[in-house]
């Protein structure tokens, strides 16, 4: 028995029409933050009874830095593409749906921008 | 409905989950988790970088007991959702679809988040004398 509907059938595509670029991404950002997270996760643990100019310095040093910032946009890109299939699969309601997910994308966008400022000026000392 | 003979989805709440079921719904809830959690890690970046003062109570609020319990849901849930997401990539490789193969990689995933979130906290209370 075909699962497939014969509409289904004729036009050869599923309901979502494109996705290939959404997988893709997922999976990009997903490897990246295989050693992103260990390192971080790590540095972090190593620095928690550490004094403030310590930590200051580590997070802030320029190699540090870029791997933080490179881990903050790989990890909020990957959040909202793994949101968004969540709300597709759960909100029914095109509009809630659709509202659901452009308000996530806005919200980790702005906490995603939000972490990069705070690196860039640990980074140059601000 | 228009089409009839399609079969039912699996009617979870009379349906006890096997391991590898309930690894998938748990990848997708930390996966959730971790997003909402994110809001943790702006917030300790913002704190270092608001100067000394901020600094000191985002770094009290953590090492208190409620910050750690926090901090220890939150180690969890990252290294499952990494150890996790790793057999995902090697199952979008193709690999590992067997029924014992999938069994047996539910377990190395469990035990990899329980070591390395135990290993991270070891590392976090014994090695933290400065950087």
């Amino acid at each position: 028995m075909s699962l497939r509907s014969p509409l289904g059938e004729a036009k050869g595509l599923g309901s979502a029409k494109e996705g290939l670029h959404h997988w893709w991404a997922q999976r990009v950002t997903a490897i990246a933050l295989i050693p992103l997270t260990i390192w971080f996760a790590f540095k972090v643990a190593v620095l928690s009874q550490s004094d403030y100019q310590t930590v200051l310095a580590c997070i802030g040093s320029p190699w540090s830095a870029a791997l933080i910032v490179s881990l903050i946009v790989a990890a909020f890109y990957h959040a909202a593409l793994g949101m968004q299939v969540i709300f597709e699969d759960y909100i029914g309601h095109k509009a809630a749906r659709v509202g659901a997910i452009m308000a996530t994308n806005l919200l980790l966008f702005l906490l995603g921008a939000a972490a990069i400022i705070a690196v860039v000026r640990i980074a140059l000392g601000g | 409905m228009s089409s009839n003979n399609r079969p039912l989805s699996p009617h979870l709440d009379v349906y006890k989950l096997p391991l590898s079921a309930l690894l998938s719904i748990v990848h997708r809830g930390t996966g959730a988790f971790l997003s909402l959690g994110s809001v943790v890690l702006v917030w300790w970046l913002m704190a270092l970088a608001g100067g000394q003062e901020s600094f000191a109570s985002a770094q009290s609020f953590m090492g208190s007991f409620f910050g750690c319990l926090i901090l220890f849901g939150w180690t969890f849930a990252l290294f499952f959702h990494l150890a996790n997401g790793i057999r995902h990539l090697v199952w979008d490789a193709g690999y590992g679809f067997e029924k014992e193969a999938v069994e047996k990689s539910s377990l190395v995933v469990l035990g990899a988040a329980g070591f390395l979130t135990i290993l991270v906290w070891i590392v976090a209370f014994t090695f933290s004398t400065g950087a």
